[in-house]
C-alpha cells in the first residue's frame, strides 16, 4: 500500500474524470497498441514486396522457356542418299546415320535462303549452324517410319538453334556474337528475313513441359518431362512408405506407449532427424541403399527411400501434433462408453486428427518434391535423363533424375540457353508445390467442415 | 478411516455392488484419496459430496478405472465389483467400463452425430441385432436422458452442435445406452436448467429400479433429493458415509454438518 501512495499516483484515479476522454494511461496502451500494428504491417510489407520481386523474376526468366522457334524446311528425301539399293528395305535404310541426313539439310537450307531472296555466300553446313543437331536425328526418325515417302519433298518443322531462338526472345544480341563461333550476325540477317516470310516461328514448347532432357549442345531440343516422372515415382515411393509407417509411429507414440524414458529419448531424437540436414540423409542413402545393398544408382526407388527418411520426421511431428491437439475428454467419452483404447483411436481420435495429418504429410512431399541435396550423393543429378521410362519397374529403377536435380543441372550448364530453361523449370516446380499446397488446404477445409 | 463401524453396519440391507477397502491414490507425489473404505449398494443413489478439489472426480473415477489413463496416477488398496477386485491383472478395464458407464464432469459428446453419439457404445458392444433395434434403443436413451423430444427431429444433426446443457443429456443417455450396471456421474446437472435436471433426476430415480448410481454433486439440495446414501469428503479422506438423511440432519462429523450449513467449502 505505501508504495503504491509513494509513486504519486493516487489510488482511484481511474475511476473519476469523464469517459468521453482519454486518460494519460489509455493513450499511452492506445499509442503503443498503433505502434505494434505498424511494425506488424511493415514486416508484412516487406514479405509481401519480396514475394513479388520473387515472382517477377521467375515469370521474367522463366517464361520464354515456353516458347520456342521452329524453322519451316521442305526438306527432298532422296532416294540415292537414303536407301542407295532402292528396295526401301529397312534394315538398309537403318543404315544410314544422321550424318548422312546432313547433306540432305544443307541443300534444304540453301534452297529456302535462295527462294527468299536473299544473298549469301554461305555454304550448307554454315547454314546448318542455324538450326539445332536434333533436326538430322528428326528427319532420320520420320525416314524410318515412312519409309514410303522417300524420293518425296516432305515439310518439316525443325528446331532452331538456342542461339536463334535466344536472338527472337532477345536474349542474344548482335554484339553478343563477335565473340560466338556458333553464329555471325549474316546468319541473324538470314533469320529476320526468314521471320518476315512467316518460315520461321515461335510456338508454345510443349516439348520443353514432356520431353526429356538433351546433351550440353542442344538446349533448344531440353525438356523436364523426364525428371518429372522421376519426380512422381519418387513421390509415390515416398507416399507409399512414409504416410503409413510415419502415421504408425506416431499413433503408437501418442496414443500407446508408456511415457518413460526410451520414450523420451525417441522423441527428442525425432525431433533433432527433422533438423538433420538433408545432405546427410543422402549420404546415408548413398551408403546403406547403394553401397550396402547394391540398389541400382541414379534409381527413382533409391532417392524416394532416401527422401522417405527426410520426411518421415516431418510426418510423426505433424501427426503427432494433431493427435495431441485432440481434446483429452473425446478419448474419456470413447473408454467410457466401453471402448478399447484401439478402438477410441480410431473411431474417434483419427479422424479428428486427420486433416492435421493430411497437411503434415502434404507439406512433408512438398519439401520432398523440391529437394535436391541427398538426390546429388546418389547419382540423380547429372544423369541425363533422357529416355522415358517403359513400364512401371523400369520408372522405379532405372535411372533418371528429379525435376529439381534437373533445373540445378541445367543452370551448372554454360550454355545460357539453360539458365533460361533452369527458370522455366522452377516455375513448374513451383506450380507443383501451390498444387500440393491448394490440395492440403482444400482436404483441411473438406474435414473440418464436417462439424 | 472416520465411518464408524455402526454406519457399515446399517448399510447391509441391500446387496453391496461395490466395496472399497484402503484406497489410496496418488498423483505422482499428491495424496489425492486417502484410505477410503467405502460400500456402495446395488439399486441405490450414492451421493458423494465435498469441497472442490478434495477428490470426488478421483476417487469416482478409480471404480471403473479410468485413472488408468492417466500416467502419474497410482491407485492402492482393493476396489471390489460384486466381489471381484477390479484392479486385478486379469481384468480387461474395457469390459469393466462397459459394466460401469460413466458421465464425465465436462460434456464431452463425440463430434458425431446425435445419432451415432447415442448408437456408438451398443455398436461396439453389439447390443443392437439390426438397424431398427438400434434405433430403438437411440431413443429409448434419448428419452431417459430427458433429450428427445429437443433432438428427434435432428438425429443426424452433430452432437456439438447442441447447447452445454443438451451436450450433457446426451452425455447421459449415451452412458444409459450401453445398459451398465453402475452408473457414475460426475456433476450431471452442473450445466442443466431447473427443469432440465429435475428431468436427470427423475431419470437417475427411475434408474435405481436396476442400477447402482453414484452421482457427484455441489448441490446439497440434490443430494438430499436424489441419493439413499451420502458419503462426505474432506481433502482427500471420506469424512462420514450413511444414509442420506441421517447426514444431512444428524451429522457425526463436525466437518459435515460445517459443510453441509456451507460454513467450510
Ligand atoms: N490429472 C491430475 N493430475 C494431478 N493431480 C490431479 C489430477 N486430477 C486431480 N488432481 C488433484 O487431485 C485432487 C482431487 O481432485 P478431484 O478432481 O478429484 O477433485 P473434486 O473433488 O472432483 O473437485 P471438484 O468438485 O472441483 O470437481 C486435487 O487436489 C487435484 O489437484
Ligand atoms: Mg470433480
Amino acid at each position: 500500500m505505501t508504495d503504491a501512495t509513494a509513486s504519486g499516483v493516487p489510488a482511484g484515479k481511474h475511476t473519476s474524470g469523464s469517459l468521453l476522454e482519454q486518460s494519460p494511461r489509455t493513450k499511452r496502451r492506445n499509442a503503443s497498441e498503433a505502434r505494434f500494428r505498424f511494425y506488424g504491417m511493415a514486416a508484412v510489407g516487406i514479405g509481401l514486396v519480396f514475394l513479388v520481386l520473387l515472382l517477377i523474376a521467375i515469370v521474367r526468366n522463366g517464361v520464354p522457356a515456353y516458347t520456342q522457334t521452329f524453322l519451316s524446311l521442305p526438306i527432298e528425301l532422296k532416294a540415292e542418299a537414303l536407301d542407295k539399293n532402292g528396295n526401301r528395305d529397312l534394315e538398309d535404310i537403318r543404315k544410314v546415320s544422321t550424318f548422312g541426313y546432313n547433306p540432305l539439310l544443307d541443300e534444304a537450307l540453301l534452297r529456302v535462303v535462295a527462294d527468299n531472296g536473299i544473298e549469301s555466300d554461305y555454304s550448307g553446313a554454315d547454314l546448318r549452324k542455324m538450326i539445332s543437331s536434333s533436326a538430322a536425328a528428326q528427319v532420320r526418325d520420320y525416314v524410318l517410319t515412312h519409309p514410303a515417302q522417300i524420293g518425296e519433298t516432305v515439310e518439316f518443322r525443325v528446331l532452331a538453334s538456342s542461339r536463334v531462338d535466344g536472338y527472337l526472345k532477345g536474349r542474344v544480341l548482335r554484339e553478343d556474337l563477335e565473340r560466338d563461333k556458333n553464329l555471325d550476325a549474316a546468319h541473324l540477317d538470314i533469320i529476320d528475313v526468314l521471320k518476315d516470310a512467316g518460315a520461321v516461328t515461335r510456338t508454345f514448347n510443349w516439348a520443353f513441359i514432356f520431353g526429356a532432357d538433351a546433351s550440353e549442345s542442344r538446349p533448344e531440343q531440353a525438356g523436364i518431362g523426364v525428371s518429372m516422372l522421376g519426380s512422381l515415382f519418387m513421390m509415390i515411393v515416398v507416399l507409399v512408405l512414409s504416410l503409413p509407417i510415419g502415421v504408425a509411429a506416431s499413433i503408437y507414440l501418442e496414443e500407446f506407449a508408456p511415457k518413460n524414458r526410451w520414450t523420451d529419448l525417441i522423441e527428442v531424437n525425432i525431433s533433432n532427424l527433422a533438423a538433420v540436414p538433408s545432405i546427410v540423409f543422402g549420404i546415408l542413402g548413398l551408403a546403406v541403399f547403394i553401397q550396402f545393398m547394391h540398389l541400382p544408382q541414379s534409381a527413382p526407388l533409391v532417392g524416394g527411400l532416401v527422401l522417405t527418411l527426410m520426411t518421415l520426421p516431418t510426418i510423426i511431428i505433424s501427426t503427432r501434433a494433431s493427435l495431441k491437439s485432440v481434446p483429452p475428454s473425446i478419448r474419456d467419452a470413447a473408454l467410457g462408453v466401453g471402448a478399447s483404447k484401439m478402438q477410441s483411436v480410431f473411431h474417434h481420435v483419427l479422424p479428428l486428427a486427420m486433416p492435421g495429418i493430411l497437411t503434415g504429410t502434404i507439406i512433408g512431399l512438398a519439401q520432398a518434391l523440391g529437394e535436391t541435396a541427398p538426390l546429388l550423393l546418389i547419382g540423380m543429378v547429372g544423369y541425363i535423363a533422357s529416355n522415358y521410362p517403359d513400364g512401371v519397374a523400369s520408372g522405379f529403377l532405372d535411372p533418371n533424375s528429379a525435376m529439381p536435380a534437373q533445373i540445378y543441372e541445367w543452370a551448372k550448364r554454360a550454355d545460357p540457353a539453360y539458365y533460361e530453361r533452369a527458370w522455366g523449370g522452377i516455375i513448374i516446380l513451383l506450380l507443383f508445390l501451390m498444387t500440393m499446397n491448394i490440395i492440403a488446404v482444400i482436404l483441411r477445409r473438406r474435414f473440418e467442415r464436417r462439424w | 478411516m472416520y465411518d464408524s463401524p455402526s454406519l457399515e453396519t446399517k448399510v447391509t440391507d441391500k446387496a453391496i455392488k461395490i466395496a472399497a477397502q484402503n484406497v489410496q491414490v496418488f498423483y505422482g507425489d499428491t495424496h489425492a484419496i486417502k484410505d477410503v473404505n467405502v460400500q456402495i449398494q446395488d439399486k441405490t443413489v450414492t451421493a458423494f459430496i465435498g469441497p472442490s478439489g478434495c477428490g470426488k472426480s478421483t476417487f469416482l473415477r478409480c471404480l471403473n478405472r479410468m485413472n488408468d489413463t492417466i500416467d502419474i496416477c497410482r491407485v492402492e488398496g482393493d476396489i471390489l465389483l460384486d466381489g471381484e477386485d477390479i484392479y486385478d491383472k486379469r481384468v480387461d478395464p474395457v469390459q469393466l467400463r462397459a459394466k460401469v458407464g460413466m458421465v464425465f464432469q465436462k460434456p464431452n459428446p463425440f463430434p458425431k452425430s446425435i445419432y451415432d453419439n447415442i448408437a456408438y457404445g451398443p455398436r461396439i458392444h453389439g447390443l443392437a441385432k439390426s438397424k431398427a433395434d438400434l434405433d430403438e434403443i437411440v431413443e429409448k436413451s434419448l428419452r431417459r436422458g430427458a433429450i428427445w423430444d429437443e433432438v428427434k427431429d435432428r438425429l443426424h444433426a452433430p452432437g456439438t452442435g447442441l447447447s452445454g446443457g443438451q451436450q450433457q443429456r446426451l452425455c447421459i443417455a449415451r452412458a444409459v445406452a450401453t445398459e451398465p450396471e453402475v452408473l457414475l456421474m460426475d456433476e450431471p446437472c452442473s450445466a442443466l436448467d431447473p427443469i432440465a435436471t429435475g428431468q436427470v433426476e427423475e431419470l437417475i430415480d427411475e434408474l435405481r429400479d436396476s442400477y447402482s448410481v453414484v452421482i457427484v454433486t455441489h448441490s446439497m439440495q440434490q443430494a438430499a433429493r436424489v441419493s439413499q446414501k451420502t458419503a462426505f469428503f474432506h481433502l482427500g479422506n471420506l469424512v462420514e458415509y450413511g444414509e442420506t438423511s441421517q447426514i444431512f440432519t444428524n451429522p457425526v462429523d463436525s466437518r459435515t454438518e460445517s459443510y453441509i450449513t456451507g460454513r467450510i467449502g
